[in-house]
C-alpha cells in the first residue's frame, strides 16, 4: 500500500523543523479522534483481555491468577469447544469457497456487456446487505423447517426432504447456504477487478486461438487474483466471527447436537451466559492467533498464485 | 433503479470472431441465467413477503405466493405482540443507528484526511495499526470492553453502542474515506494553500464537499449495520424497553415459540425496510463503495 506520498515543493516557506513540528501538531489534531479511540476501545481491551485470558475471573468476585489453564483446558477437558472449532472451520472452509466460486462465475458472465448490469448487480448485491440480520435468520429458520419452504418445493417434484434445522448432519449445511447466499459483495468487488483487465489481452488471446475457458484460466484469473485473495481474506475472517443466524436458528443453543455452535456463540454462551469471562478471553485470544496465522498462511501462499501485475 | 447502460471497457473482444446469430443468443442464454439466478436469490424474500399476509396455517401447507385469505391483521398482531410495541423497538433501532451514523461520518473523516492528505512522523506506523485493526476480529476486545462500561455504569444504556463511534472504530470507513481521497486531484489542495489556507481549511473548503460521494456511502452502511448487528445489542441491553428491533425480533420468536409465524414474518419484513429503501435510493453508492473499498486493498 503506498503511502508516502510527494509534497508540493512550494506548500511553505517555514524551515523545515517547524514546518515538521506544524505539521504533526494538524495531524495529532485530525486523528485525536482515533488515537483515543485506538487506545480505549482496541489496544487497551486487547491487552486487558490477555491478562484476563490467565485468570478465573467470573464477572463476580475478583480475578485469581490461574496461568495457561484456561488454555490447558480448551485443549484437554472441553469437547464443546473442539466441536465449535471444527463446526467454524467447516463452516468458513466450505462456505466462503463456494461463496467466492459463485462470486466470481457471476461476475464473469455479468462482465459480457450486458445491457442492464447496473440493475443485476444490485440485485444480487441485495442479500449481502442484510444476510447477517436477525430477521433474516428468523426467515432461514422458517424455510428450512421441516414444513418449511424448501420441503414443500421439494415435495413438488416428489423429493422427501428432512428437517433441516433439526436435523444434527443438515443444520450446519442451511447455514453455510446462507453465507454463500450473500455472494454480492465478493461479486460486486470482482466486477470491479473485471473491468480494469485491459481489453488488449482478450484480443491478443483470442487471435492466438484461446478459447472462453483458455481466456479465463489465462488471463482472468491471473489478472484477477489479487482481487480474490483480498475476498478471500476478509471473507474468512468475517466468516469466523458469524453469529447471529447461528444464534438465531439453533434459539442461542448451538444445537441440535452442537452442531451449530459457532465459535462466537460458544464465546457468547462462556462468557454472558456462564460468565466464564477468563475463559471466554482466553477463546478469544484463540481466535486472533487463528485469524492471525490465516492470514499470514494466506498472504505466504499467495506468493505462488497471486499475480501482481506492474 | 437506476441501470447502468455503458458497456465496460473490457467488454469482451472474442465475440468478434463469433457470427452475429450465435452472438445474440449467447447474450440471451447469459441474460437468462443470471434472471434464474436472480430469482433463484430473492425466492425467499419475496417468500416472506407474501407470507407475511397469509393465516400461520396457509404458510405451512403452501408453497406459492398468493395468499388465499389476505390477513393484514399479522402487521397489528405482530406489532404489539411481546407486549413492548414495535415503536419502541424501532425508536431505538433509529436512535443509536443516526448516533453512530454522526460519529463515523465526522470521526472516520478527520483520521481519513489526516492519513490521506497529511504528512507527519510515524505516518506508515499508525496508517498500518489502522489497517491491522481493520482485520481484527471484535471478540477480542468483547470482553474487557463489556467489563470496562460495566464498570462505569453503561450496561443497559446505548452508550456503548454509540460513544464509541465518534472514536472512530470502524477502520473500514476511514481506510474508504482514504481511498476516496487519494483519488481526488491535489491542485485545488495546493492551489488553497498557495492562498494560506491551513489544512483545517482546506479540509473543510475543500476536500469534505468533495468527499461527499464517501461519507454518503458511510452514512448508508453505518446506518445499516449498525441497524442489523445483534450480538453487542443482545450483550449490552437487558430492559426490554430499551430493546432494538434485532432484540424485539428474536424476544417475539421465544415468546411465540413456533406458533404465529404470520406476525412473526410480518414483523421480519417490517425489519428489513429502513435497509431495503435505504438501498433502493443509495443503491449505486453503496455498491460503487464497496467495490472501492475491496479494489485498492
Amino acid at each position: 500500500m503506498p503511502t508516502a506520498l510527494a509534497r508540493p515543493a512550494s506548500a511553505t516557506t517555514l524551515r523545515p523543523q517547524r514546518r515538521r513540528a506544524r505539521q504533526n501538531m494538524w495531524a495529532l489534531l485530525f486523528l485525536s479522534p482515533w488515537i483515543v479511540g485506538f487506545l480505549v476501545f482496541t489496544a487497551g481491551p486487547m491487552l486487558a483481555s490477555l491478562d484476563l485470558s490467565f485468570t478465573d475471573y467470573d464477572a463476580l468476585s475478583s480475578p485469581h491468577w490461574i496461568g495457561l489453564a484456561n488454555y490447558h483446558r480448551m485443549f484437554t477437558d472441553d469437547p464443546t469447544f473442539i466441536k465449535s472449532l471444527v463446526v467454524t472451520v467447516i463452516y468458513v472452509g466450505v462456505g466462503v469457497p463456494l461463496e467466492l466460486a459463485v462470486a466470481l462465475a457471476v461476475a464473469v458472465a455479468l462482465n459480457r456487456g450486458l445491457r442492464g448490469l447496473g440493475f443485476y448487480r444490485s440485485v444480487l448485491y441485495l442479500p449481502s446487505l442484510f444476510g447477517g440480520s436477525v430477521a433474516v435468520a428468523v426467515l432461514w429458520r422458517r424455510i428450512f423447517s421441516a414444513d418449511g419452504l424448501v420441503n414443500d418445493l421439494l415435495s413438488l417434484v416428489g423429493l422427501h426432504g428432512p428437517a433441516w434445522i433439526s436435523d444434527p448432519s443438515y443444520a450446519l449445511g442451511t447455514l453455510i447456504v446462507l453465507e454463500a447466499w450473500q455472494f454480492g459483495a465478493p461479486m460486486v468487488i470482482f466486477l470491479a477487478g473485471l473491468r480494469q483487465i485491459p481489453t488488449e489481452f482478450y484480443d491478443a488471446a483470442a487471435v492466438d486461438g484461446a478459447g472462453p475457458w483458455q481466456r479465463f484460466r489465462r488471463v482472468t484469473l491471473p489478472l484477477l487474483s489479487p482481487v480474490i485473495f483480498f475476498n478471500l481474506v476478509l471473507q474468512v475472517i468475517r466468516g469466523f466471527q458469524a453469529f447471529a443466524p447461528a444464534f438465531i436458528v439453533s434459539s442461542g443453543t448451538g444445537g441440535p447436537l452442537d452442531s451449530t455452535m459457532f465459535y462466537s456463540l460458544y464465546l457468547y454462551r462462556e462468557g454472558f451466559m456462564n460468565f466464564h469471562m477468563g475463559y471466554a478471553a482466553a477463546l478469544a485470544w484463540f481466535l486472533l492467533l487463528i485469524a492471525a496465522i490465516l492470514t499470514a498462511v494466506n498472504f505466504v501462499l499467495s506468493r505462488f498464485w497471486v499475480h501482481y501485475g506492474d | 433503479m437506476a441501470t447502468d447502460l455503458k458497456a465496460p471497457p473490457s467488454a469482451p473482444a472474442p465475440t468478434i470472431s463469433v457470427p452475429r446469430r450465435r452472438r445474440t443468443r449467447r447474450r440471451l442464454l447469459t441474460h437468462a441465467g443470471i434472471i434464474a439466478v436472480a430469482i433463484v436469490m430473492l425466492y425467499p424474500l419475496i417468500w416472506m413477503v407474501a407470507s407475511s399476509v397469509k393465516p400461520t396455517a396457509e404458510i405451512f401447507s403452501e408453497p406459492g405466493l398468493l395468499p388465499h385469505t389476505w390477513q393484514w391483521s399479522n402487521y397489528t398482531t405482530g406489532w404489539h405482540g411481546v407486549g413492548v410495541s414495535f415503536s419502541i423497538f424501532f425508536e431505538n433501532s433509529l436512535y443509536i443507528s443516526i448516533v453512530a451514523v454522526i460519529g463515523n461520518a465526522v470521526s472516520c473523516s478527520l483520521a481519513a484526511y489526516a492519513f490521506a492528505r497529511l504528512d507527519f512522523s510515524f505516518k506508515r506506523t499508525a496508517f498500518a495499526i489502522m489497517l491491522v485493526t481493520l482485520m481484527l476480529p471484535s471478540h477480542v476486545t468483547l470482553i474487557p470492553q463489556y467489563i470496562m462500561f460495566n464498570h462505569i455504569g453503561w450496561v443497559n444504556s446505548f452508550y456503548p453502542l454509540t460513544i464509541p463511534h465518534f472514536f472512530a472504530v470502524d477502520a473500514f470507513f476511514i481506510f474508504l474515506m482514504v481511498q476516496f481521497i487519494r483519488g481526488l486531484p491535489r491542485d485545488l489542495d495546493d492551489a488553497a494553500r498557495l492562498d494560506g489556507c491551513g489544512p483545517a481549511r482546506i479540509f473543510w473548503h475543500i476536500v469534505l464537499p468533495l468527499l461527499r460521494p464517501a461519507l454518503v456511502t458511510t452514512v448508508i452502511l453505518t446506518f445499516i449495520w449498525t441497524y442489523n448487528d445483534f450480538f453487542k445489542q443482545l450483550i449490552y441491553l437487558d430492559d426490554p424497553n430499551m430493546f432494538t428491533v434485532p432484540l424485539g425480533l428474536r424476544m417475539f420468536l421465544d415468546a411465540t415459540e413456533e406458533s404465529s409465524w404470520g406476525p412473526m414474518l410480518a414483523m421480519s419484513t417490517v425489519a428489513l425496510i429502513p435497509a431495503m429503501v435505504l438501498f433502493a435510493t443509495f443503491q449505486r453508492q453503496i455498491v460503487d463503495g464497496i467495490a472501492t473499498t475491496g479494489l485498492r486493498g
